[in-house]
């Protein structure tokens, strides 16, 4: 355990099911430190269970979920939360405090954590701002912020204390062409410039190949492939292909199972 | 006959939810003191927010109960204790459960919506990986301003009323005014105005309560919401209710 780990996250044969539905058959899969590591998948194969067990949001019934070394399912209430502070994750859709404004939202987590003085503060989170790009928005409230702007803010929170690994779930969704290129590279310089490790869940696939180092593809609860996406786009097994490709029917099948068409329409 | 069995299961066994959420909430309180800031933001939330309808509201009361009180006396002669009558009748009823009425649905509203679109938005989830407890951080702060300001407010209420009642029963319809107060300095005791204070702070920890807890177990959807906030009230209004006549029936 105490050997040099290249990896910051492991998941080792990993079960968990939610009311008798399995959605982790058996998972196994590593983060390497200080690259990007995206995770796609078909809908509904637990993209997003698999971040909550990584943040200890969840607990597998079976197997390890592993950040640096601890086991999370294993730790109590506060070292936890110790976990949690060097981790930012960001939230499909920002989650922002609605209440306070774009500055406040940036400085919560130096707020509620330490006790920096309000000048240090305020450098801290100007120069976040600045690096996505939204230092003259700092005083707007996130009503007022579009999807793409939100989501930068959602950033700039995650990474205000420089944590070693960052999470992003669905970063992509919902956005145009240009805020998605803004994202993009936000998440490739965060992840170089900082010499974090990045998890990016999504399925936008020719997105995400353009920044992850290695990819995996969950489906059935299992890893069905992972590799770099050269690798992924070369790789020949049908669901890969199907998944890869948007094809609309293969393994992942079109029709939600139904009876005969034709017996039914005639009935 | 099984839908009855039922229902009073669910009744019992939301009673026990609600009752570890409390002893939850009493966990945090002590570390949520030292951070006087978020407690006194949500007083004013709860209390000074709520001062425009709860005075106005003490007027007409005390206005009606002025006229009322007035009329029925009158029928015995003994419009003279008007003064004591209608100080008795705020202070040991009319204040605590009125306030606390005007406050489920003005503050507990509030409390209960704000808290539950938190939910839907995922900022409490948000909160919690960012290891920030919610409790600490949202829920009992509302928790400790809702009952540091219902108190308060139905002593506004009581005396914003007597003024009502002396508004009506002196200026308009002729009781004495030395009459009216010294009738009512001499009937009411300090026990009487205990019994005013403790039903403000019971029924301020029932209707704060209420609020953040089904603010913080609403489902995350629009209807979601709307139910709890709806069922805020309605819960409050009835506990409250029921919690005068137990604590009216201890004390007499």
């Amino acid at each position: 355990m105490t050997m040099t780990n290249d990896n910051l996250v492991e998941l080792r044969d990993v079960h968990y099911s939610v009311g008798g539905r399995a959605i982790f058959k058996g998972l196994t899969i590593s983060i390497p430190r200080g690259k990007i590591t995206a995770i796609m998948g078909p809908s509904g194969t637990g993209k997003t269970t698999l971040l909550r067990l990584i943040t200890g949001q969840i607990h597998a019934s079976q197997g390890e979920v592993l950040v640096d070394g601890q086991e999370v399912g294993k730790l109590n209430h506060r070292d936890l939360y110790a976990m949690r502070q060097r981790m930012g994750m960001l939230f499909q859709n920002g989650a922002l405090l609605t209440d306070i404004s774009v500055y406040e939202n940036v400085a919560f987590p130096i707020r509620e954590h330490t006790k920096l003085p309000e000048e240090l503060i305020r450098q801290l989170v100007l120069t976040k701002l600045q690096t996505v790009g939204l230092r003259g928005a700092y005083k707007l409230m996130p009503w007022e912020l579009s999807g793409g702007m939100a989501r930068r803010v959602a950033l700039a929170r995650a990474m205000v204390r420089d944590p070693a690994l960052l999470i992003y779930d669905e970063p992509f969704a919902g956005l145009d062409p240009i805020s998605m290129g803004v994202v993009l590279r936000l998440i490739r310089k965060m992840n170089d410039a900082l010499g974090i490790t990045s998890i990016v869940v999504s399925h936008d696939v020719d997105e995400i190949a353009q920044v992850a180092d290695l990819s995996y593809i969950i489906a059935d609860g299992q890893v069905v492939a992972s590799g770099s996406p050269k690798e992924l786009k070369a790789d020949k097994s049908e669901l890969v292909r199907q998944f890869m490709n948007g094809l609309p029917d293969g393994p992942v099948a079109f029709h939600y199972p139904a009876p005969d068409y034709h017996a039914e329409l005639l009935s | 006959m099984h839908k009855i069995l039922r229902d009073v299961g669910n009744a019992v066994a939301k009673f026990g939810a609600v009752t570890l959420f409390f002893a939850r909430v009493l966990m945090q309180i002590p570390r949520v003191l030292l951070r006087p800031s978020l407690v006194i933001y949500q007083v004013h939330n709860a209390g000074a927010l709520s001062l425009v309808i709860i005075m106005t509201c003490g007027l007409f009361v005390g206005m009606v109960l002025g006229l009322q009180g007035y009329d029925m006396l009158a029928r015995f002669g003994s419009e003279s204790a008007l003064g004591s009558g209608a100080a008795l009748a705020l202070l040991k009823e009319l204040g605590p459960v009125i306030t606390s009425l005007l406050f489920a649905g003005r503050a507990g509203t509030a409390l209960a919506s704000e808290i539950g679109l938190m939910r839907v938005t995922d900022q409490l989830v948000a909160m919690d990986v960012m290891a920030v407890d919610p409790f600490r951080r949202v829920v009992a702060p509302r928790f400790i301003g809702g009952v540091i300001a219902m108190p308060l407010l139905t002593m506004i209420f009581i005396a914003v009323g007597i003024f009502g009642v002396q508004l009506i029963g002196v200026q308009q319809l002729g009781v004495d005014q030395g009459t009216f107060w010294s009738q009512m300095r001499g009937s009411v005791q300090v026990h009487d105005v205990w019994e005013g204070v403790i039903k403000g702070c019971v029924f301020g920890v029932a209707c704060s309560l209420i609020a953040v807890y089904e603010g913080y177990t609403a489902e995350p959807t629009a209807e979601g919401v709307g139910r709890a906030t709806t069922r805020t009230v309605v819960t409050s209004a009835v506990l409250t209710l029921f919690l005068d006549y137990i604590i009216t029936a201890l004390m007499l």
